[in-house]
């Protein structure tokens, strides 16, 4: 944990540990990025009849624009921003749901460990491209409908394969001996879970984040069917990837103090 | 040891029980999209010219009386289980007179051919990688190969595929740019030829599935690997003064290995349905094609069909999994 305080003690933390850094670092730049960009460029440009369609980059529009007039360069940007959001909605409640879930079904067990997996296993087999056809055709107008409308509905399944991964990582987690000695110490099962079972899952927890963003972000570009959006949210997505893996990397030492550098 | 006879009753019966909600889910889903597939046919036929708007109708009453699709949902229902329950698929409405089983049949083994190849040597190759790295006792230089395995463990696959489309195929001109064989070649299983000419077919998308899937074993694997090495009996098989090879071996692989596995099968049991962008994109003769387009027409024997035949799959590969888990792992018992 960091010596000294608010900003320098993060700064000493990050000297001792880069890898943690250069994943904050770089989160914190792409958000920037996703945020300072839409000051400088405005949104009407992203609509449909907004410029002379079919026009080559250059001159006034740097991106060109496509067949039904819209601006490349503002729909890139704030259809980027709006697919991270919708990933980023999707990722984070389905991997805390998958956390609480996982955690509790694994380490406790019982029946409501034998519900969870049934459901988990159910809905496994719901192929998601047909999920994604149906809500698709089922919605009125899918382009109006709000990031967080759609995140929520991503979210549905966002859950399940956390859960289903972090639950067979705390299955064999909880057998351990040192799981055993906190037990033997009377400490409380919710404490285990908190104190003992989660900084050793810090690493695998932050690479289920990076992935249930990833599946969070394919699951919208499916609902909305914006293909031309793809290549710049693959761009970023591999760089939130990364991001993750750095901060993965730098957690290391929380399920590891044997890889701790000292400076 | 051995595994008890009444564990093994019960996760039977978890298991139909899985099979039974499943397929009722499954059932639903479709349904729940306000189209109409044969309207939706019909017109079709109509506007590319090969039928009058009164054969029409009469056709796609016909067509709804046939498929029982003028019934309430419930008895659609009723007449839907008891078909799955003897494994009778029916016909597929869009490709009609053809039986869903056989269209199964006709596409089932493209699919396991290379999604299989490109899902076993992804796993290999991932884990030996994602172990190396978390092994603190390798090269440090090993380590610049996971930023870029994890760039294109972010892109999907059917992207990438794109891409190895455009620039091997379309540009080098190194491989095929569709299908699953050459037209020119006659389909004989045992010519040597055919087979190499399925083989060639098969390794873009089989690349685009490999290189797509490698960073997520090793990822996993990587941070398995780090955390097993913190743990005491690590230190204590060290303080022995244990070899390095059977401390990576004995000690850490056998520890990290467990829920490696137990993805894999996981994954072995998605292998049907786990390529239907990317046949999409290749336009390959597999099953996960078939299935995308009998999603996009909502031909519902069909997609019923072989997401059975896949939710079958993916329950077997559970029950197994769950089966040999604690002979891999003693420290987990045959509970609930």
């Amino acid at each position: 944990m960091p010596r000294g305080q608010g900003f320098k003690g993060f700064l000493n933390y990050v000297r001792r540990n880069p890898a943690f850094g250069a994943g904050i670092v770089l989160l914190l730049l792409l958000f920037l990025f996703s945020t300072v960009a839409t000051l400088f460029v405005e949104k009407d440009g992203a609509y449909p009849l907004a410029a002379m369609p079919k026009q080559p980059p250059g001159g006034e529009y740097p991106f060109g624009t496509d067949s039904v007039g819209r601006d490349l360069l503002p729909t890139l940007i704030y259809g980027t921003q709006m697919t991270l959001a919708i990933g980023m909605i999707a990722g984070v409640i389905g991997l805390v749901v998958g956390t609480v879930l996982g955690f509790m079904t694994g380490y406790f067990g019982g029946i409501f460990d034998t519900i969870i997996k049934f459901l988990v296993d159910v809905l496994m087999t719901i192929p998601s491209f047909l999920l994604l056809v149906v809500i698709a055709s089922s919605l009125p107008n899918p382009e109006e409908m709000s990031v967080l409308t759609m995140g929520l509905t991503l979210s549905i399944v966002a859950w399940v394969q956390p859960t289903r991964a972090i639950r067979a990582q705390v299955l064999s987690m909880r057998e351990r001996a040192f799981v055993m000695m906190s037990k033997l110490s009377g400490m409380s099962g919710m404490e285990i879970i908190i104190r003992e079972l989660m900084p050793n899952l810090m690493p695998y927890l932050a690479i289920s984040l990076a992935g249930a963003v990833n599946g969070g972000v394919l699951g919208s570009l499916g609902l909305q069917g914006y293909w031309w959006w793809i290549i710049e949210p693959v761009i970023v997505i591999a760089l939130i990837f990364i991001s993750f893996l750095l901060l993965s990397i730098g957690l290391d030492e929380f399920a590891n103090p044997r890889t701790r550098r000292t400076v | 040891m051995r595994i008890p006879l009444s564990y093994v009753i019960k996760r039977i019966g978890f298991l139909i029980a899985v099979l039974f909600t499943a397929a009722t889910i499954n059932f639903l889903i479709p349904k729940l999209a306000p189209r109409d597939p044969v309207t939706e046919l019909i017109n079709q036929k109509i506007a590319s010219g090969g039928m009058t708007s009164e054969g029409a109708k009469e056709f796609g009453d016909s067509l709804k009386k046939l498929y029982g699709l003028d019934k309430p949902l419930w008895q659609q229902y009723l007449t839907y289980i008891w078909n799955m329950m003897r494994f009778d698929l029916g016909y597929s409405i869009v490709n009609y007179p053809q039986k869903v089983s056989t269209i199964i049949g006709q596409t089932v083994y493209w699919t396991l051919g290379f999604v299989s190849v490109s899902t076993l040597l992804a796993f290999v190759l991932g884990t030996v990688i994602g172990a190396l790295v978390g092994w603190s006792k390798t090269s440090k230089y090993l380590s610049w190969l996971m930023p870029p395995l994890a760039m294109f463990s972010a892109i999907p696959a059917f992207i990438l595929a794109l891409v190895l489309i455009y620039l091997l195929a379309f540009k080098a001109k190194a491989f095929p740019l569709r299908g699953g064989y050459s037209t020119t070649i006659d389909k004989d299983w045992s010519n040597p030829k055919f087979l190499l000419d399925v083989a060639h077919h098969a390794v873009l998308p089989g690349l685009a599935m490999l290189l797509t899937s490698i960073g997520g074993w090793s990822l996993s694997m990587r941070a398995m690997m780090v955390t097993v090495e913190g743990a005491d009996y690590m230190t204590f098989a060290e303080a022995k003064g244990l070899k390095g090879s059977r401390l990576f071996f004995r000690y850490a692989l056998r520890n990290t290995l467990l829920p490696q596995v137990t993805a894999l099968a996981m994954q072995l049991g998605l292998i049907v349905s786990g390529a239907t962008l990317v046949e999409g994109m290749f336009s390959y003769p597999g099953i996960g094609n078939r299935l995308g387009g009998a999603i996009r027409a909502l031909d519902y024997p069909l997609i019923y069909g072989i997401v059975f035949f896949m939710v079958v799959g993916i329950a077997v590969a559970t029950l197994i999994v769950d089966l040999i888990y604690p002979l891999l792992d003693p420290r987990i018992s045959y509970g609930g």
